[in-house]
């Protein structure tokens, strides 16, 4: 009984920290329309900043509090509506969510960058004093997160139904010219509920990090796991995700409390599912969310690129292997190494161009599929056998389709966000086994060998790489320019006139799906080949992320575009790289064609008649290889 | 409100409080007004008339603020107003009715109603004045409004117009799908306000009730303005093409 009283109030407490972030997150959506992806990254940047305040500047808890929750936090909610979201306020799902997905990994860039990893320590507010309940010592903390929780959802059931401020900011979402025909103001209301979003954020950020090491990563993902608690409350009603976020607090904690740690219980996947608790209820509930209403398609402004033509395709291809092939003699061994993990990361991105390039489907766990590569190829690839390939793709495009099939009636943000729970609760259930990749967690991966070909070098694995993105590009392009292309077209620009013109797209989700993983699955076990290894955190939720990102940056609908984006993963220096591709991202991600197109038209109308027509395919290698000999140049130098 | 004791004949026809002159405007790079003139003074009531597509929404959208024109003026009581953002000329005495319902239909009516307190009457006085005048609107005050007929959802959206007392009323099809009976209502409403001094332009597509009301009409046909004048002295070859023959 003591024991379950005591699981209880744990579970009432992180229950009530994730209510606080559930609601920030809800209150932003249904006030401005956005799902904010960035939402507890804001709450992770605001909680470093209340250590910086509180610990090294030594302002008082209480004082350092207020300043962050009441002034800081929205202060930059106003600043971050202002200045980035504004401008695709009306844009479509999924630049919304690329851009706030670059802002995410922004955060996470600068937050490393102005506090370097060391171990940061924020004491509870009142230290470990506390009182007894029913026998339970509780900490005053763990009283005020409830108390704080409390008193949020109240005052925000009265401002947004009880003030005019707040009931303008649910008009806006109805209807933001009438809010002006009123004579609101239709931007203050937007500004005004991000400011209140990011306050939450910091408040739910500032409530954990006691519990938590401040850590920019762990603190961003907590709030993910709201993300089951806002959907309980369909991203609407608050009451409804007060009591998801207590749910999902408490099935937690009795999780972690009561499930069995022995024999069979002990495994990685079982163990890991503790630790899963919020993605896998976040799969759940969006599974069982009602058929959302089919929206009339954005309308979208098009560059006009053609799709590149057979030829042209087969010219790039052709130039894409030459130059690699030149190229590698010019680099240094680092740079090839270098050069080979970019490849296969350009792979990874390829994967994106067909599902979410051409079918607007935004998947967050290309990297998961990529993991699954690996795994099937340290199993059935020794002595680099052809085999292990065929089985990552096989087995990657099984996974994908069954993680497509229940999500297959979902789409833009849920089917996103059902992609990350899959992928968050791979992080912790399949990638840590031994069973995968080794009791130490990484495993050599073998580079294959082709009817006797070897390509185990360093250089000729590049060129090896290099032919096999050509031939995948060649193909996607192919299949681009046939009926399965156009239809994948039709999906992305609007779902309903696909449904009044009685096509059907469960079929086209599933295949597109399933081709999106089987080609990720080949990244994933050619990335570990040019690594050597492949370990249990080379292929987490989060590094889907930048892959997404830097593929609708650089030209999501082209295959050059990710080759380019590969490139930029791979000879980013890390450390700045979640900050120069989350920046790109945030400030280009609302041009959702990319730059490639548009350099390419740029050059085209420069040169014309010089330069070809239709240019996704020979300048697409050429600006690839260009740019990846500037930057191996620049690094080499 | 204007004053009631304002000699409103002679102050119409000196200073119009409405006008648009020579308004181009386009979505995008397609020009769809070129070159809209029309007027209208206090106590005044002026038909848009035309045909579907003629652009008597998209004159509504620049006299309201939603569109800027790409060239021409929008004048309001005299002053120039190109540019004025919708919400500045809202809380300046101009209420707009936009096409469509002009409600917001996942609030209640009363949600509704404390919306409409911006222009600066309290919200007492907004729920007095609408459930005096559509006592049906008391009924169903707790009812989220994209649940009511679509009568009682014009109402709604007409009583922005007895509670802002307006300078200028922008109207577009409210008659749009509605019974005729909820028609002649609403219009009754029109004429009241338009005799308390105000401002009306109203768009229809169907011009026998508007004719009822307006003092003056003008004919849009492709984004021009092609005939103009008090409903009686317009050629009758255009009543017949536009009006749906209101001289038989
Ligand atoms: N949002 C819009 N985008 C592009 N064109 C529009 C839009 N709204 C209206 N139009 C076009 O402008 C023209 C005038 O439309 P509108 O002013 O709505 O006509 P009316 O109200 O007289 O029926 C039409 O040709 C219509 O197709
Ligand atoms: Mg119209």
């Amino acid at each position: 009984m003591h024991e379950f009283i005591a699981y209880t109030i744990i579970g009432l407490v992180v229950g009530a920290a994730y209510a606080v972030a559930a609601m920030g997150l809800v209150v932003t959506y249904s006030t401005s329309g956005i799902f904010n992806i960035a939402h507890g990254a804001i709450g992770m940047l605001m909680a470093f900043v209340f250590w910086q305040l509180s610990v090294p500047w030594h302002v008082p808890a209480g004082l350092a509090f207020v300043i962050t929750v009441f002034i800081l936090a929205p202060l930059f909610g106003a600043f971050v509506e202002r200045v980035l979201i504004r401008r695709v306020s009306s844009a479509s799902v999924s630049v919304t969510l690329v851009v706030t997905i670059a802002l995410t990994l922004v955060l996470i860039g600068l937050v490393d960058k102005i506090w370097p990893p060391t171990s940061r320590v924020v004491a509870p507010f009142f230290g470990n004093h506390g009182f007894n309940l029913l026998g339970v010592f509780v900490i005053w903390q763990d009283l005020i997160t409830i108390i704080i929780a409390m008193a949020i959802a109240i005052g925000l059931r009265l401002l947004l139904f009880r003030t005019r401020a707040g009931i303008a900011m649910r008009g806006v979402v109805d209807n933001r010219e009438l809010i002006g025909l009123f004579g609101g103001r239709p931007s203050r209301s937007s500004t005004f509920s991000w400011s209140i979003g990011a306050s939450l954020a910091s408040v739910a950020g500032i409530l954990v990090a006691p519990t938590l090491q401040l850590d920019p990563i762990i603190l961003t993902l907590l709030v993910i796991d709201a993300y089951a608690a806002a959907m309980v409350g369909r991203l609407r009603s608050l009451p409804m995700t007060f009591v998801g976020a207590l749910a999902v607090g408490l099935l937690s904690s009795y999780a972690t409390g009561y499930f069995p740690t022995t024999g069979f219980w002990n495994s990685t996947p079982i163990q890991g599912l503790k630790l899963s608790v919020p993605s896998v209820l976040l799969f759940i509930v969006l599974l069982a969310l009602p058929m959302s209403r089919l929206r009339s398609g954005v309308q979208r402004r098009q560059v006009g690129l053609p799709t590149a033509s057979l030829a042209r395709s087969i010219q790039g291809g052709v130039l894409l292997v030459a130059a690699v092939a030149v190229g590698v003699n010019f680099l240094n061994p680092g740079n090839v190494v270098t050069l080979g993990i970019s490849l296969a990361t350009g792979l990874v991105c390829l994967s994106l161009v067909p599902l979410a390039g051409w079918g607007g489907q935004v998947s967050l766990c290309q990297m998961t599929f990529a993991g699954l590569g690996a795994f099937a190829m340290s199993k059935f690839g020794h002595g680099g056998s052809i085999f292990g390939l065929v089985a990552a793709a096989g087995l990657a495009a099984v996974v994908g389709a069954i993680v497509a099939l229940p999500a297959l009636r979902l789409r833009g943000l849920y089917l996103a966000l059902a992609t990350m729970a899959f992928a968050t609760a791979m992080d912790n259930m399949f990638f840590p086994s031994a069973v995968v990749f080794g009791f130490n967690g990484s495993v050599h991966i073998e580079r294959p060998s082709l009817f006797g070909l070897h390509v185990s070098t360093d250089k000729s694995f590049d060129i090896f790489l290099a032919v096999v993105f050509a031939a995948l590009a060649i193909g996607l392009l192919a299949m681009r320019r046939g009926s399965f292309g156009r239809v994948l077209i039709a999906m992305k620009d609007s779902e309903a006139a696909c449904a009044t013109l009685g096509l059907s797209l469960t079929m086209t989700k599933l295949l597109v799906f399933a081709l999106s993983a089987a080609i990720a699955g080949l990244a994933g076990a050619l990335l570990g080949g040019a690594e050597s290894v492949a370990g249990a955190t080379s292929f987490l939720m989060l590094q889907s992320l930048p892959i997404l990102v830097v593929l609708v940056v650089a030209g999501g609908a082209i295959c050059s575009g990710a080759l380019v984006g590969g490139l930029a993963l791979g000879f980013l220096p890390s450390g700045v790289e979640y900050l120069f591709i989350g920046g790109a991202g945030v400030i280009l991600g609302a041009n959702p064609e990319g730059l490639l197109p548009i350099a390419y038209l740029r050059g085209n109308r420069l040169w014309k008649g010089m330069a070809p027509r239709d240019v996704d395919g020979p300048s697409a290698a050429l600006l690839g290889t260009d740019k990846a000999g500037a930057l191996a140049g620049g690094t080499a130098a | 409100m204007v004053d009631l004791d304002v000699p409103t004949e002679t102050a119409a026809d000196s200073r119009p409080v409405l006008e648009l002159r020579d308004v181009h405007a386009a979505y995008g790079q397609i020009e769809v007004l070129h070159g809209i003139d029309f007027s209208v003074a206090s106590g005044g009531v002026l038909a848009l008339l035309g045909p579907n597509g003629a652009g008597k929404s998209t004159s509504l959208r620049v006299a309201s603020g939603q569109m800027v024109p790409t060239s021409g003026c929008l004048h309001v009581l005299g002053r120039h107003c190109n540019g004025l953002k919708p919400d500045a000329l809202s809380r300046a005495g101009m209420c707009t009715l936009p096409d469509g319902r002009g409600i917001f239909p996942n609030l209640t009516v009363t949600e509704n109603l404390r919306l409409m307190t911006f222009g600066g009457s309290t919200r007492a006085q907004v729920e007095e004045l609408t459930f005096a005048r559509f006592p049906r609107l008391s009924e169903r005050r707790g009812q989220v409004a994209g649940t009511l007929s679509g009568g009682e959802q014009q109402m709604l959206a007409m009583a922005r117009t007895l509670s802002v007392e307006p300078a200028v009323l922008l109207l577009d099809e409210i008659s749009m799908g509605l019974a005729p009976m909820i028609v002649a209502e609403l219009y009754e409403l029109v004429a009241q306000i338009a005799a308390e001094g105000v401002a009306v332009v109203l768009a229809e597509q169907f011009a026998a009730t508007a004719l009822g009301v307006a003092t003056h009409v003008a004919v849009v046909v492709q984004g021009r303005i092609v005939a103009s004048g008090t409903p009686d002295a317009l050629p009758d070859d255009l009543a017949d093409a536009y009006l749906g023959g209101v001289a038989a």
